[in-house]
């Protein structure tokens, strides 16, 4: 547990609060990002190095951008209306977060002695997360490249406007 | 909590308290962005679950966590992009994103 | 074969190394070769934006910047005192909190991409396995940056050349990430380090660079157009199109904040420019057998110079795009030729005979290159044009 753990779990969990707390919704989203990018830190400290660089470009570089052009398509209804950020069930909700968090953090600290302490540094090359993905994983490789492409397809039909299709 | 906290475990609690975040949002935001974003938080905690173990796991070298955190990345990656054209294509239909107002089943 | 003056620079920085104690090098070297970095880059960058002046001067008929010490070369400096010591306005209705960080991301983003550009024979600051995709990491995290400065202004022109910017930068990504995946496939490794070294042989005094080959051209000639669109340069600069947007996203922004964007961008340039170097054009490697004596910097830095002179001479001849042909472009032209460019390089990784796959994958390119030409010309009536003269 070095203090560079415990400094980019902070700033993680402060992002993801950033997140859900903020009443602008594009500040939510540079929160999410921060919280995207503290994530990317802790891949590296796990010596994930694809998956953490893979975060970056695929969370930052694209979802958070995804997101972005959403917000500013359509309008936030708490500027247009001057309502409440929160739903109106909204201490359901936190009752059941709250739930599943007490739940999740008795099982891993019931389970904290149980786990593998200490164990040598795996060395992975990406070369051999391509050798895994072209031989073992070929299946769910093609059939991930098939759901990307139908959701391609699905968000660009979705997203079109109807007068197009209608022509 | 007397000094009995693995890495791994640490890992775990930083996941478990971002899902936790993150069901939160999902479940009491009433923008409908929001709470895809609540849902992509989710998503990554638990890829930050699936790295961990892969990383403290007796093999390693067999790649599993790490192949699924992978494959996990990249679902999401389409989810966000469906969830948000649906998104668009509430509001162009209901001019509207708030959930609270989207609770007909009749267009 | 590798002379003292190739080396010269690691030689220094093991010398420096030399007087700390043994627990402090690493950490030394790592700190030497970031101040490398950041001293020798934007010093490029002032040279590239003299370059720049002057050269579009002359191709515009004119002088450019000629007052600033002899011939103008001191005007980089004079630019910069002008910037330092310029008031710094923050837009009232401004988010300042984000407007503030926008050039700070971008700028950090920008020059982390150089950890990992190989600039010389074992002159890389971080030599990881992933450093391509690093790269394309950091060269993903400027979108975000771009967008936090056109929104936090609150100014409609800022935002609407933020969001010019980023559907240009995200629809150019795609083919400039799957032009490098075809030189990952023949390399088979995604460390630049790797990469440079695979280019730097010779058959007789010719290099194996990457760009003599059939898909190694195509997908240079690809890079080379994304790389252009990436960095919003002309004639894709409609994200800071001055006669419809006023200056884009950085319309709000003064003094330092705007140095730091204008210092952002033509670094970017150079980080694209000299990505682009290492994965077509052989990084460091000499051109000619013969020339292996000159130090492999020095190739390294006239390579990206030689590509900026080329983006300079892009911005003096191309009028700007129109949004719809730019994102058609993208999308019908470049997508699928990125697309194609894959399979001919899976072809030639496969087929053995070497006459046979020289010429399968020439026909192939140029076979793609022309039907999708036609096609994307078919509608369009391009005939001589007619003016009509005032009668």
């Amino acid at each position: 547990m070095s203090f560079a753990f415990y400094l980019i779990s902070a700033l993680t969990v402060a992002g993801g609060l950033a997140a859900v707390l903020l009443r602008n919704i594009v500040h939510c989203v540079l929160a999410l990002t921060v919280a995207f990018a503290g994530l990317a830190l802790l891949f590296l400290q796990l010596d994930a190095q694809f998956a953490g660089f893979a975060q970056i470009l695929i969370y930052i570089g694209a979802v958070a951008i995804l997101v972005i052009f959403a917000i500013l398509l359509t309008r936030d209804p708490q500027v247009s209306q001057g309502k409440g950020m929160f739903s109106r069930t909204w201490v359901t909700g936190l009752l059941i977060a709250a739930a599943v968090f007490a739940v999740m953090g008795w099982a891993v600290l019931a389970s904290a002695p149980a786990l593998p302490n200490e164990t040598s540094t795996p060395s992975v090359t990406v070369l051999q997360i391509g050798d895994a993905l072209m031989s073992r994983y070929i299946l769910p490789l093609e059939i991930l490249a098939l759901l990307l492409t139908a959701a391609i397809i699905g968000a660009v039909i979705v997203a079109m406007h109807e007068k197009v299709r209608s022509k | 909590m007397t000094g009995i906290v693995t890495p791994l475990t640490g890992y775990l609690v930083v996941a478990a308290l971002l899902f936790s975040i993150g069901l939160a949002g999902a479940l009491t935001r009433r923008n409908a962005i929001l709470v895809l974003i609540g849902i992509e938080l989710m998503l990554n905690a638990a890829n930050l679950n699936l790295i961990a173990f892969w990383r403290y796991a007796p093999h390693p070298e067999a790649l599993t966590g790490m192949m699924f955190a992978i494959f996990s990345i990249a679902v999401a990656a389409g989810e966000a992009a469906v969830g948000l054209g649906l998104v668009i294509a509430i509001y162009r239909h209901a001019h509207t994103t708030d959930l609270d107002q989207l609770s007909r089943m009749k267009g | 074969m590798i002379g003292k003056a190739d080396q010269i620079f690691v030689l220094l920085q093991h010398w420096i190394m030399g007087f700390f104690p043994p627990a402090w090098q690493a950490v030394v070297g790592i700190l030497l070769g970031v101040v490398a970095i950041l001293i020798v880059f934007p010093t490029l960058f002032a040279l590239s934006v003299l370059l720049e002046r002057k050269g579009l001067g002359r191709m515009q008929n004119r002088y450019g910047p000629n007052r600033v010490g002899p011939c103008g070369i001191l005007q980089p400096v004079a630019d910069a005192v002008k910037a330092l010591i310029k008031e710094d306005i923050v837009p009232f209705k401004a988010d300042a909190l984000v407007h503030f960080i926008a050039p700070l991301v971008l700028v950090v983003a920008v020059f982390m991409g150089f950890a990992v550009l190989p600039v010389g024979r074992n002159m890389v600051l971080v030599d990881m396995d992933a450093s391509l995709l690093f790269f394309f990491a950091m060269g993903a995290s400027t979108e975000l940056a771009v967008f936090m400065a056109g929104w936090s202004s609150h100014n409609k022109y800022s935002l609407l050349g933020a969001m010019r910017a980023v559907a240009q930068m995200i629809s150019y990504e795609v083919p400039l990430l799957m032009t490098t995946v075809v030189v990952v496939m023949i390399s088979g490794s995604l460390s630049l380090v790797k990469i440079v070294e695979a280019q730097n042989h010779f058959s007789g005094i010719f290099p194996h660079w990457y760009v003599f080959t059939p898909w190694g051209l195509a997908g240079f000639v690809l890079f080379l157009i994304a790389s252009m669109a990436e960095t919003n340069r002309s004639p894709f600069d409609l994200p800071e199109g001055e006669s419809e947007i006023i200056a884009g996203y950085f319309t709000e922004y003064s003094g330092f904040k705007f140095a730091l964007f204008f210092l952002g961008e033509y670094v970017g340039m150079l980080g694209i420019a000299g990505l682009g170097t290492t994965l077509f054009l052989g990084g460091w490697a000499a051109p000619f057998a013969f020339l292996n004596w000159v130090p492999s910097w020095f190739w390294f830095f006239a390579k990206i110079m030689l590509w900026i002179c080329f983006f300079i001479w892009m911005r003096g001849t191309m009028p700007r795009l129109r949004q719809d042909q730019l994102m058609n472009f993208a999308w019908k032209f470049m997508l699928p030729m990125t697309l194609i460019n894959l399979m001919v390089a899976a072809l030639w990784r496969f087929v053995d005979e070497a006459w046979l796959r020289w010429a399968v994958c020439w026909i192939i390119v140029i076979g793609a290159y022309v039907a999708m030409g036609r096609m994307g010309m078919r509608r369009k009536r391009i005939a001589p044009r007619r003016y009509r003269y005032a009668e």
